[in-house]
């Protein structure tokens, strides 16, 4: 690794070849630029970007559904759970990056645990909720008529986390996606590698912006993929949130405060 | 109904008993967009110091009326006059800080403490730090908590003391008005009883002009000085007292409203002090009672009077059964007369001695006498 | 790196002798790191605490708010200096607006549901007893609110610092210019920037665990208790503060 900081003094520009008037002169955003080094840096980057995304949140997602059963079966697990993960969640990016390098090198296994532990409290926080969330008198009523411990777990209480979960697993996948830029201070993977070809370039500034532009726009389609998914695998959860009744009027039948926990889907 | 102003005064002395007349006048609301008003041309008077109980089914407009009274809701067209003035010219939050509100939530503020709460209006006004300390201890007693409450939160006390503290806040600048908008609605059976009886004491002492809102029926005809009868659309169908109310509905809706059984709630708003009682016979114990025409008024009774027993419908001694007192409401009388084979109550009186016998033909009658016994309502429409 | 374990431990050693020796320098940067984080979240709350506050009393405005909010996770900080590197150049503006656009969000969802979330009976009580709307705000809404804002404010924090590093990049200075730039400190520099950072970010957290603990109001720790809440304001606490935040759309 060597130098990355913005050069703020006259470098030597190195806009891409003088072929572009656009591209030499710096401008804003060059498309011309930007279509003629699709195939060879932006569609390379995002397609790293979406593995090293998919792989992080596949693996976390694993982690955190056993260990969210773990701490929905044993109580007391919960929150050395929720500890430990918050405490990897506090860690600034940068700083987890660059502390593991000693343990697992500038390798892709260093990117992928340093995402795997920002994915771990956000998904563990919303299938434990989502669990436990279940009304006390939907179990009660599977327990009378004769479902084991095992069959409501399947049938009921999973079915019903469905909406937690997801909503788990689209603020785990956005934040990954935003995260998975620092990934290029490790590996040059990812659509941080060209915000760092950018700056090697002299701020060249149509590689920051298309490269943050196609961060941003890769966390939306996904969060919208994810949406689109959890509408075909719970048809219920959609409808049941656009509730006819009025909130205030929920609110009074209920009788208190909306629990903290409630806001997560507001 | 009490009305002597001393023992309004004798209970409390540093209440001042002050309470304002309520007018509303062709009062009617129009929410925008409502093709229908939710209020039509309401008008009616409370007289001061009187409870005024407003029930109806739900969307009848019962808690919009009593809202505008404060001024929560606005007035779409008429007026509403406290002690004959306007509240329409008046700010709102000056206005409110004059007139006592209690709703069924509560609305204790959890953050501050039971005293706080109490102060809440005391500060607003601007009373010296005295004062307000002063007057929530005296608002405390008034409702009968202990004094260490008043540094506890909302949260550690029960939901009964809770709605305690709900009223002791809403009369804590001594308001000459009072609104309460189900108060007792969100409490079991058993508390909620036992706060009716409670401010119907207090009001006793106080005796604050009162609007009252519920759906309950059998609540209103206990809380009501007068009950304004709503339907839907918000439109008033029957303002008068209990009793005129259940004797005489001003429709069907009314009739069918308070129910098939409003005779025996008429009932239940008499008691055995309002009845001329039959003398009983009344024959010491021991003293053979043989030749005695009808067994049923021989009262065997102690050296004091107290019945101990009496004579069986086979002339044969018996020991006495539950007897009334001047307070046993007719309702409870008839039903104790119908569970002894017909036969007269024996009523006793304070001291626990025979008062008389309660005949059952006697409290059927005075359903039918006593239709009119209170003074005819100013408003019906 | 391979994987060894005298190596490793060798470099964490070279790491603290790193700290050893340049201490003063280390605390220089932490220094610029918290006064860099502060101003940022100190401008965030500035800017966003009136307006959701007021938006929240209103009860309007929660579809802005939460659209906000999540536009704002799906920022990457990285990007989002790198397109202000683009229209700002580099320099202590650019990592101020960055970082103020990160905090922002947090602050805004939370404010707002918690303020527009403080129980309507308790304000309609405020309002009969003749409270001024003003009054109603400062005296009922925003005690009320107070736990679920500095939650929001403490997940603001930790997105502040958390990209504050980064910020390195585009000439923020503090404790990342070492992270970014290993040609002039060597790997033992940038381990030992990397730990300081992870420890200034956790005792953040942890103290502002403490001052949340502090200024909840007596009656709503009550309240929390006699619900069989649990009152546990301590360093895990970070990810109920995550739960605040709106994550839907």
């Amino acid at each position: 690794m060597g130098l990355l900081i913005a050069a703020s003094g006259p470098v030597i520009p190195n806009f891409g070849g003088a072929s572009d008037k656009c591209a030499v002169n710096n401008g804003f955003f060059c498309w011309n630029w930007f279509t003629q080094h699709w195939g060879s840096t932006f569609g390379p980057a995002v397609v790293q970007h979406i593995i090293l995304t998919a792989i992080a949140v596949g693996i976390g997602f694993a982690i955190a559904f056993a260990l969210a059963l773990l701490a929905y079966r044993f109580d007391w697990m919960e929150t050395p759970i929720a500890g430990i993960s918050s405490f990897l969640y506090t860690i600034p990016s940068l700083a987890l990056f660059q502390i593991l390098v000693p343990f697992t090198g500038l390798t892709r296994l260093t990117v992928e645990i340093a995402l795997v532990s920002y994915t771990l409290l956000l998904l563990f926080r919303n299938i434990v909720t989502g669990l436990r969330e279940v009304p006390e008198e939907v179990r009660d009523a599977a327990r009378g008529m004769g479902l084991t411990q095992r069959q409501i777990l399947l049938r009921i209480d999973l079915p019903l986390a469905v909406p937690a979960i997801f909503a788990g697993l689209r603020v785990a996948t956005v934040t990954t996606i935003s995260l998975a830029t620092v990934a290029a201070f490790v590996v040059d993977e990812g659509l941080g590698a060209p915000i760092f070809d950018a700056i090697s370039r002299g701020n060249f500034k149509t590689e920051f912006v298309a490269a943050a532009a196609l961060a941003i726009l890769l966390a939306w389609v996904a969060d919208l993929l994810l949406v689109a998914l959890q509408r075909m695998v719970a048809p219920w959860a959609a409808k049941r949130r656009s509730s006819v009744v009025p909130r205030s009027v929920v609110r009074a039948i209920r009788g208190r405060r909306r629990p903290i926990s409630a806001v997560r889907e507001t | 109904m009490q009305t002597e102003d001393d023992t309004a005064q004798s209970s409390s002395p540093r209440q001042h008993a002050r309470a304002a007349e309520l007018e509303f006048k062709n009062v009617s609301k129009r929410y925008p967009g409502a093709d229908k008003p939710a209020l039509r041309d309401l008008s009616f008077k409370v007289p001061a110091g009187e409870i005024c109980v407003l029930v109806g089914p739900s969307g009848c407009g019962k808690t919009t009326a009593m809202r505008m009274v404060n001024r929560m809701i606005d007035i779409t067209e008429g007026d509403i006059l406290l002690d004959g003035k306007s509240v329409r010219g008046r700010k709102p939050a000056e206005l409110r800080r004059e007139i006592g509100y209690v709703i069924q939530q509560i609305g204790l503020f959890p953050h501050l403490s039971i005293g706080d709460n109490i102060a809440t209006v005391p500060r607003l006004l601007g009373w010296d730090r005295k004062r307000i300390s002063a007057r929530v201890d005296e608002l405390l007693e008034l409702i009968s908590l202990p004094a260490e409450t008043r540094d506890r939160y909302p949260a550690e006390v029960s939901g009964g003391q809770r709605q305690r503290v709900g009223v002791a806040r809403a009369l804590a600048a001594d308001p000459p008005l009072m609104l309460m908008d189900e108060p007792f609605g969100a409490i079991d059976p058993i508390t909620r009883e036992h706060l009716q009886n409670e401010f119907l004491r207090l009001q006793e002492a106080l005796r604050k002009t009162v609007v009252f809102v519920t759906h309950d029926i059998d609540e209103a005809i206990k809380m009501g000085d007068r009950i304004a009868i709503m339907r839907e659309g918000g439109v008033l169908v029957q303002y008068d007292t209990p009793d005129r109310i259940l004797a005489d509905p001003a429709d069907e809706f009314v009739a069918r409203f308070v129910g098939l059984d409003r005779g025996l709630k008429r009932l239940a708003l008499s008691k055995l002090s309002d009845l001329s009682l039959d003398d009983a016979d009344s024959v010491r114990d021991g003293t053979p009672a043989h030749g005695q025409a009808n067994p049923d008024r021989v009262v065997f009774v102690d050296g004091q009077s107290r019945p101990v027993g009496r004579l069986g419908r086979d002339r044969e001694p018996e020991p006495i059964g539950p007897v009334g007192n001047p307070d046993t409401s007719l309702r409870d009388a008839l039903s104790l007369i119908m569970s002894d084979d017909n036969r007269p109550l024996v009523v006793v009186d304070a001291d626990g001695a025979v008062a008389g016998l309660a005949r059952l033909d006697v409290i059927a009658g005075a359903l039918a006498s006593h239709n009119g016994r209170d003074a005819p309502a100013e408003a019906r429409s | 790196m391979p994987f060894a374990a005298a190596g490793l431990g060798q470099q964490f050693l070279d790491s603290f002798t790193f700290m050893g020796n340049n201490t003063s320098h280390l605390l220089h940067d932490t220094l610029a790191t918290i006064a860099l984080s502060g101003a940022a979240l100190g401008v965030a709350l500035a800017v966003t605490l009136p307006f959701a506050v007021w938006l929240g009393h209103l009860h309007r405005g929660s579809g802005m708010a939460i659209r906000i909010a999540n536009l704002g996770r799906a920022l990457p900080e990285l990007g989002l200096i790198a397109i202000f590197l683009a229209i700002l150049g580099i320099g202590f503006l650019n990592v101020m607006v960055a970082l103020v656009i990160v905090g922002i969000p947090p602050i805004l969802a939370n404010t707002f549901t918690a303020v527009d979330g403080v129980d309507p009976d308790v304000v309609d009580a405020a309002r009969g007893m003749g409270m001024s709307e003003l009054w109603i705000v400062f005296k009922i809404e925003l005690p009320l609110a107070l736990p679920l804002m500095f939650a929001g404010i403490r997940t603001s924090a930790l997105f502040v610092i958390g990209a504050s590093p980064l910020a390195a990049i585009a000439g923020g200075g503090g404790l990342g210019e070492i992270i970014v730039n290993q040609a002039s400190y060597g790997f033992d520099g940038v381990l030992a920037a990397a730990i300081w950072v992870a420890a200034l970010a956790l005792l953040v957290q942890a103290l502002l665990a403490l001052l949340q603990r502090a200024i909840t109001p007596e009656g709503l720790k009550a309240q929390a208790r006699a619900r069989g809440e649990k009152v546990v304001v301590g360093i895990s606490d970070a990810e109920r503060a995550m739960e605040a935040t709106p994550s839907h759309a």
